[in-house]
């Protein structure tokens, strides 16, 4: 039962990864190659609280702001440089955090942080609020995509110039998709640190921000409920076959070609095409 | 007074002079021709106006307000009402849906507050009143991919107006139009003049400008060559010359 349990934990901690990345790719047009840099600042800083003897609670929200602030600084890039210049900005983010990381003995070096204090909720506890957490970010992605806010978000991922002439505020509406995506990443990472209990640089490596990019993408690139599905079965598929594990940058990079090549929405484009009357909240943009 | 007031505005690209001390005003309700040749430079300045381009030297004023310092979408939220040459909608949207983004300028106009609304209903209903002005409601519900471009034109005129602008700024709005098309299209112009809407309209098509503009304004070379009422300016030799070159003048005479 512990096993299964902890596969759930992992999974939702996926979930609230690659929802928080949908918000800023999906949502917003903004490519972010090393997402899992914000995932590893909020992972990095709640457990030194913890450990510093921060009640939880505090240290999590600690890493979801410290993680939000450098997504700002970030996101104040992304209104200098687009698309493919933007992809190697934020690539170039996630080697400059394990460069950073890796050389800084009060981070724990090459050895990571250990012995993280265990929250105290038992497996199960953890897990409660693990899927607590699933719940709210999910509805949080449900309510922006609905609101005027996803519409301009809508926008500004179609045509950013056209979107200005209209009286929109294009570099705000950037910096708050930066800023909410990058925070729940430190969430997630947060949750992440607290349940493995142990964590050191390569747990943030280049690879993992490609794995959320193809959960993204896999799933439906802006779909909330694809995001979640294919989330759900790339980080429990590694955890089930062991060689999918040992082969997972070869899988998930044939997985994102197979995508592109053949169905561009991803799970939910394929959901969409075969049920076309379907909502258009749970569709990914290609199919709207 | 006028509504738009622009002095002595010069742009250079690199070497090239696009705009040379160019000054021109527009008045509350009238239609003006901004025409000329390609190259004159007609684009850049509606480019300096909007704020896409930086003037190098000069000002742009609306009302009395200097604009040169704003960002473009304070400029458009001042009252300017930008349709581009080429067509821009949001490919992933209904018309309505183009339209009723730019109506609901009061939900957006505040990034944070924007996450919490959410009723689009009256934006929606104020979009097809729109639509139905340029006389394609009926398309309302179309993607911008499954109508021809003179639907495509229609909804980004009705997409400005959605914004309440105080003056609307089109540039070549008849291009790539038939003539039946583009008639119709100006009388649409025409219309929304005759109920006070000020517009500055750049166009290639010679015919309907002289037609539907009060004033022209002619620019050449990035020089302003020519200023006055249609029949007069069309009339004038320097104006013929930049259009159709001076032995052709002389080979019409």
């Amino acid at each position: 039962m512990g096993y299964e349990i902890s596969l759930l934990t992992i999974m939702g901690i996926s979930i609230i990864g690659s929802l928080s990345l949908n918000l800023i790719t999906g949502f917003c047009g903004q490519v972010s190659l090393g997402h899992v840099a914000f995932v590893g600042i909020g992972a990095y800083t709640a457990s030194l609280l913890t450990k510093a003897d921060t009640p939880f609670f505090v240290a999590l929200l600690a890493g979801m702001l410290l993680a939000g602030t450098f997504g700002v600084m970030v996101g104040l890039a992304s209104l200098r440089v687009r698309h493919d210049f933007l992809a190697i900005t934020t690539m170039g983010v996630n080697f400059v955090f394990l460069g950073v990381v890796r050389q800084q003995e009060w981070l724990g070096g090459e050895l990571g942080v250990s012995s993280i204090p265990d929250p105290g909720f038992g497996k199960s506890g953890f897990l409660a609020l693990v899927l607590g957490c699933v719940i709210l970010v999910a509805l949080l992605s449900l309510q922006i995509r609905r609101s005027w806010m996803g519409y301009v978000f809508e926008a500004i991922s179609g045509d950013e110039d056209t979107a200005r002439m209209l009286g929109l505020d294009v570099s705000r509406y950037k910096l708050i998709a930066f800023a909410l995506g990058t925070a729940l990443a430190g969430l997630s990472g947060g949750l992440y640190a607290h349940h493995v209990r142990f964590i050191y640089p390569d747990s943030f490596a280049f690879v993992e921000s490609i794995t959320l990019l193809a959960m993204v993408v896999i799933g439906g690139n802006g779909s909330i409920w694809g995001v979640i599905l294919a989330s759900a079965l790339l980080s429990v598929l590694p955890q089930w076959f062991q060689f999918i594990g040992d082969y997972k940058l070869l899988l998930y990079g044939s997985l994102l070609f197979a995508v592109m090549r053949f169905s561009p929405g991803g799970l939910a484009g394929l959901a969409q095409s075969l049920f076309p009357n379907s909502q258009k909240t749970f569709a990914p943009k290609e199919n709207q | 007074m006028s509504l738009l007031d622009i002095r002595n505005i010069s742009v250079r690209f690199g070497g090239v002079h696009a705009l040379e001390q160019v000054s021109l005003n527009l008045c509350q309700g009238e239609i003006l021709g901004l025409i000329g040749p390609n190259g004159a430079g007609k684009t850049t300045m509606l480019r300096v106006i909007t704020g896409v381009v930086k003037a190098n030297n000069g000002e742009v004023n609306l009302d009395g307000e200097l604009l040169n310092t704003m960002p473009i979408h304070i400029r458009v939220n001042k009252g300017l009402g930008f349709a581009q040459q080429l067509v821009s909608p949001f490919r992933e949207m209904t018309l309505a849906e183009n339209v009723a983004l730019a109506a609901g300028a009061k939900h957006t106009c505040y990034p944070w507050r924007s996450m919490f609304r959410v009723e689009r209903r009256e934006a929606m209903r104020e979009s097809r009143k729109w639509l139905a002005k340029v006389g394609i409601e009926d398309a309302a519900n179309s993607f911008p991919n499954s109508v021809p471009l003179g639907f495509l034109k229609r909804m980004e005129v009705a997409r400005v107006l959605a914004m309440h602008p105080r003056m609307l700024l089109l540039d070549e709005p008849l291009a790539g139009l038939n003539q039946v098309e583009a008639t119709a299209f100006a009388d649409i112009l025409v219309e929304l003049n005759r109920q006070g809407q000020t517009i500055l309209l750049i166009e290639h098509n010679l015919a309907e400008v002289r037609r539907i503009c009060t004033r022209l304004v002619v620019l050449d070379n990035g020089r302003k060559l020519a200023e006055g009422s249609p029949d007069d300016v069309l009339k004038e030799s320097s104006v013929l010359e930049a259009y159709i070159g001076q032995g052709n003048i002389h080979a019409e005479n």
